[in-house]
């Protein structure tokens, strides 16, 4: 009854093409932005902050990228990490040698380069389908984490082999605090998730989607199996770029090459499918969850007091992270972004079925 | 002449570390070829099998019982997989069910890790490792009765395959999941049984990398080693493990000795992958896979 569009017509092109064509929609989406904006940075205290949201978002805009990709193209990656590498450490690279340059020119920087990597190892895209190009992207991702570790021009000769993020200052304002990184990776992330959401929308996003459906029927009805498959490289290796870049300039500050590691591909694998598979909501609400369960476990598990050790408890992540993973696949394989379409469906019946 | 037979060393040193790669790999391809599932806690399921057999041994049961012991857990193992996953991702697409193998791997890594601790155990089965002259070259004998381990299970695997009922349902599950279906060879049996034996290749493959590196968190990490491997040798086919093992290991160890020095070494991570790129890009179903045939 709340949820419902009766009564809403559409009565121009523009408004039977809008994102949100529901007006409960739009509300609640203005709502949302109000509070991700507004009511957040007031009220949450510096540990949320600076240790949830913000890799929340980080992560979200890696899935993304990885979304376009997986869920979008159909084109299994277990690279992401070494993408985000890429873009860490071209920004790194940047500031490092020109600094004159600002930091946003630097991360626009960092998805360029991470896309031209992307488009590299898209190239195999062309020939090898399915798991066979999984082994692809696990090349990308293993020889970058090695290149990175093992020539010391990209760390800038740094002993330790890790990088330090210089300071980022926009017209005099320097990022210092909390709120401020907060609020510029929710800007970014939110304008990058719009753009995303348009792609996909536009005959591009259909191109991709015809892909991955099936790629020998998109070519003969004429789609450029080439352009499409390295434009969903490149665009989502841009993603990952950036988020690589936020990762290391406004999260961690001081990152090493080994935080882009496999195990970090896979994460951004699970959000993706835990989200659901070819949806931008479904990004965010996977690397929420994600990144919001070992915190819930690890809560969860100070009930039990003393009773268990730590390295238990670290086992009994595992286990439960391993296990919630099998539980979802089974019970809804499309991912939460499906459970909330279902809702949707629901409520707009809801309270009175007939 | 003397650089002849260095090559000559680290040629057989490498073939031989890549048979202990193919009987990795080999598990990997097994479930493969059975329920078209791409296993990634195969790596675990090494792990897990070692954990459980140097546990039972520290109990203080001999060798063989443990083996024994060890087996029927991953014979259960096989049936809690079956009935408590993939019964109910019947006909999910391939990803899903890659997706949930990797869950797998993340719940029997922590399973393993609770019950049996994270110390390193060390596993003495009684195989020398020295090294051993076989004219001017030096062989590691410990890698020689490896290998000649791997020879003998694919000859055991082999004959199973040919010969049992069981094997022979399995191969005409592999063809045809719904033809099998048809001609009455229950699914779901054999797809216990192929994660029983895919178990008990673990287990193997547990006890000769856990002698060789001690049973610890590491030997789940040779999964990452196996999985060019098969990707060379092609998913399907038992002797493409072998081959691919041999292919990687021995072109890994010669690039780490003739390459590595010139690039500041740790070449190995990264080296399968590029030669199974390389390799896909000329075949792309692997060496030894099955056409693809498409079809629109």
């Amino acid at each position: 009854m709340f949820y419902r569009e009766t009564g809403q017509y559409k009565t121009t092109y523009a408004a039977d093409r809008a994102i949100f064509p529901i007006r409960q929609d739009r509300v609640a989406m203005a709502i949302l932005l109000m509070i991700a904006f507004v009511a957040i940075p007031l009220v949450a205290n510096e540990y949320w902050l600076r240790s949830v949201l913000t890799p929340v978002l980080v992560f979200s805009l890696a899935a993304i990228g990885l979304n376009i990709l997986t869920g979008y193209t159909g084109q299994l990656s277990l690279g992401t990490a070494a993408f985000m590498a890429v873009g860490a450490f071209a920004a790194y690279n940047l500031e490092v040698r020109v600094p004159e340059v600002p930091f946003l020119v630097s991360f626009v920087v960092a998805g360029l380069a991470a896309a031209g990597v992307g488009i590299l190892f898209g190239l195999p895209s062309l020939r090898i389908k399915g798991f066979y190009l999984a082994v692809a992207t696990l090349a990308a991702q293993f020889f970058i984490e090695w290149l990175f570790t093992h020539v010391p021009w990209f760390t800038n000769y740094s002993t330790s082999g890790v990088i330090t993020a210089p300071p980022m200052t926009l017209l005099g304002f320097s990022f210092e605090s909390a709120e401020s990184r907060y609020l510029l990776t929710l800007c970014i992330v939110v304008v990058m998730a719009v753009m995303a959401k348009n792609m996909v929308r536009s005959e591009l996003g259909r191109a991709w989607m015809a892909v991955r459906d099936m790629d020998i029927a998109a070519e003969a009805i004429g789609i450029n199996l080439m352009k499409t498959k390295l434009t969903a490289f490149a665009v989502s290796s841009f993603y990952c770029g950036v988020a690589g870049a936020l990762w290391a300039y406004v999260y961690l500050g001081t990152v090493e090459p080994q935080a882009f590691d496999v195990l970090r591909s896979f994460e951004i694998l699970f959000m993706v499918i835990i989200g659901g598979l070819g949806s931008i909501l479904g990004s965010f609400l996977g690397a929420g969850f994600i990144v919001l369960l070992p915190i819930f476990i690890a809560n969860a598990s100070g009930v039990f007091g003393d009773a268990l050790s730590a390295e238990t408890i670290a086992h009994l992540e595992f286990v439960i992270f391993g296990g919630l993973i099998i539980v979802f696949l089974v019970v809804e394989p499309l991912g939460l972004a499906r459970l909330w379409q279902i809702v949707k469906e629901k409520l707009r019946l809801w309270p009175f079925p007939y | 002449m003397d650089e002849l037979y260095f090559f000559l060393e680290v040629l057989i040193g490498g073939l031989l570390s890549g048979t202990m790669y193919s009987l990795v790999a080999l598990g990997f391809v097994l479930i493969y070829k059975a329920s078209g599932i791409f296993n990634f806690a195969q790596g675990t399921m090494v792990l897990f099998a070692a954990l459980t057999f140097v546990g039972v041994l520290e109990l203080g049961a001999p060798a063989l019982l443990a083996a024994v012991v060890t087996l029927a857990v991953m014979v259960v193992l096989a049936f809690a997989v079956e009935r408590l996953v993939f019964r109910h991702m019947v006909n999910q697409p391939q990803v899903i069910l890659f997706m949930a193998t990797i869950g797998l791997a993340y719940f029997l890594e922590g399973l393993g890790q609770t019950i049996w601790g994270t110390e390193v155990h060390v596993l003495d089965l009684g195989i020398p490792d020295r090294g051993l002259w076989l004219g001017p070259i030096l062989v590691s004998q410990f890698d020689l009765i490896a290998a000649v381990v791997v020879a003998l299970l694919v000859a055991a695997l082999g004959v199973f395959f040919r010969t049992t009922t069981m094997g022979r349902a399995l191969r005409g599950v592999a063809d045809d999941h719904q033809a099998a279906l048809s001609i009455g060879i229950p699914l779901h049996h054999v797809w216990v049984a192929v994660w029983s034996v895919a178990g008990f290749v673990a287990l193997v493959a547990g006890l000769v990398w856990g002698s060789k590196l001690g049973v610890q968190f590491s030997i789940s990490l040779v999964a990452l080693k196996a999985i060019p491997v098969m990707i060379i040798g092609g998913f399907t086919s038992i002797p493409g493990a072998i081959v691919g093992g041999l292919i990687v290991g021995a072109s890994e160890k010669l690039a780490e000795v003739y390459i590595g020095p010139f690039v500041g070494g740790g070449l190995e991570n990264w080296f399968p992958y590029m030669l199974a790129m390389l390799v896909l890009m000329v075949r792309p179903e692997g060496l030894f896979g099955e056409k693809i045939i498409e079809r629109v």
